[in-house]
């Protein structure tokens, strides 16, 4: 199926069995490898993506179900030369250790920011009627979709409290 | 996966006339339940109607009732600000379920109509009568302690894994769907799921083609409301047990093959029993294995604690 989904502000036309996740899209189809595929069941989140702004598991959705859909994959974020503050706050807290969910990690962390910006309340919001406020708490708990098996959460809450302003 | 054809619903007229008329169609929403589910092969429809872009996604007033279209993701309820000040107790349901990044996806009607977690439905080389009726359960003779302790049958003790569900039942949702022929029809939510009984495979009394196009909630009544949940694992994970209490209003989740509406619980309450005492009647036919036996006193302590906190009386 012919299908056209604008990835990382680049419009990609491409032609798709309707089995096709839209992470297999990313990396088999357009060789965007940022977007780890770890359990392929929406359980660990390395393979989190940004569409239309909004952090998904891209190994539950079919590509062909996303055609005219903005998608920023980790690729997109940032470059090398020119990082997005995420990926500058995971080096420098040392986020990270294999590294092969740090991509999903990132995508999801960027995501979820921006929906306590939205004012999104959590399982750990004291009060769902009132503001958010990000406490560790919210982060750890926010950020419940990402497994990392080096488990480098403290290094990982840190980077993220420090691009949000919060208390790690 | 197993090959299948996909359509993009342009309406939902269209939709339901595509999904009656193509053999083996299923509609596929925010497809967080389905997807995993072919990807095992558990589920394997032939042809996918795409009914995620319908107008539906829309959260309403309705006199003093609110309608919250069939498509709109858990993450839009459980965030909109009329749901958080009318029905806190349905946002604290959702955000207790899933991870962020299934709920931006997940959708109010595939959230209802989402499978049971057990583990030997999943398990594709042991018998489950869910997947091919008559088979068997493999969970009778298996593993036990998450599974069902009210309305389970000599089929199947799967419980239905969902947390906004409960919360819906609570509050005295209704839902709307359209029938293939163009019908529309509201009934309790209550009233949606099934027991398993000798026929675990149906799990709903939905007819085939049938679209959930909204949950309309009552205003909510007076008194607290709360949502409890004892699980494994602090964050992203299923219910060995819920409560959802919205002012005299009480359902259970992670019990049952339904959201469970404790009724006889509402009925002892009301009549000036304790709360502990109120649930032990709801659970007195409560048919346990030696595993999931815990359930029975982490139901009991689990009301007692939300009916405490829903009333202010203890934080």
């Amino acid at each position: 199926m012919r299908t056209t989904i604008t990835v990382n502000g680049e419009a990609r036309s491409l032609d798709l069995d309707p089995r096709t996740t839209l992470l297999d899209a990313l990396r088999e189809h357009l060789k965007l490898t940022g977007a780890k595929k770890g359990c392929d069941h929406g359980q660990c989140g390395a393979c989190t993506v940004l569409v239309n702004g909004v952090r998904i598991n891209s190994c539950l959705s079919l590509a062909v179900a996303h055609d005219g859909d903005e998608v920023v994959s980790i690729e997109g974020l940032g470059t090398p030369e020119r990082l997005h503050a995420m990926q500058q706050a995971f080096l420098t807290y040392d986020a990270y250790q294999c590294g092969y969910c740090t991509p999903g990690q990132i995508c999801s962390a960027v995501g979820m920011l921006g929906e306590v910006q939205a004012g999104a309340p959590s399982h750990a919001t004291e009060d769902v009627r009132g503001d958010v406020v990000l406490t560790g708490d919210e982060i750890r708990e926010r950020m419940s979709g990402n497994i990392c098996r080096c488990s480098a959460y403290p290094q990982i809450v840190a980077a993220i409290a420090a691009v949000a302003g919060a208390e790690g | 996966m197993r090959p299948f054809t996909y359509e993009r619903a342009t309406d939902v007229s269209q939709a339901v006339r595509a999904a009656a008329e193509t053999t083996g169609a299923r509609f596929l929403a925010g497809g967080t339940n389905l997807l995993d589910l072919m990807k095992l092969e558990i589920e394997q429809p032939q042809h996918l109607v795409d009914v995620s872009r319908l107008p539906l996604a829309q959260i309403e007033e309705d006199g003093a009732s609110l309608r919250i279209g069939a498509m709109a993701t858990n993450s839009q309820v459980a965030s909109d600000r009329r749901v958080r000040e009318r029905y806190p107790m349905l946002t604290q349901a959702i955000v207790s379920g899933a991870s962020g990044q299934l709920r931006n996806k997940a959708t109010t009607g595939g959230n209802l109509l989402q499978r049971t977690r057990c583990p030997y439905f999943y398990d594709t080389t042991k018998p489950c009568n869910k997947r091919r009726p008559g088979e068997g359960c493999a969970a009778l003779e298996g593993v036990s302690r998450e599974t069902a302790i009210l309305g389970a049958s000599a089929s199947c003790i799967a419980v239905h894994p969902s947390d906004m569900a409960v919360a819906m039942v609570a509050l005295g949702a209704e839902v709307e769907t359209l029938t293939p022929t163009g019908a529309a029809r509201r009934f309790p939510l209550m009233e949606l799921h099934r027991l398993p009984g000798d026929t675990p495979h149906l799990e709903t009394h939905m007819i085939p083609g049938e679209l959930i196009t909204a949950v309309v909630l009552p205003p909510p009544p007076p008194g607290g409301q709360i949502y409890r949940k004892a699980r494994d694992r602090a964050s992203y994970a299923t219910a060995h047990a819920s409560v959802a209490i919205a002012g005299g209003q009480v359902a259970l989740g992670g019990v049952a093959h339904k959201p469970w509406r404790a009724a006889t619980a509402e009925a002892a309450l009301a009549a000036g029993v304790s709360p502990t005492e109120a649930m032990t009647a709801e659970l007195e036919d409560a048919a346990v294995r030696d595993e999931s036996a815990f359930k029975v006193p982490l139901v009991a302590r689990l009301f007692a604690a939300a009916v405490r906190e829903s009333s202010g009386a203890a934080a």
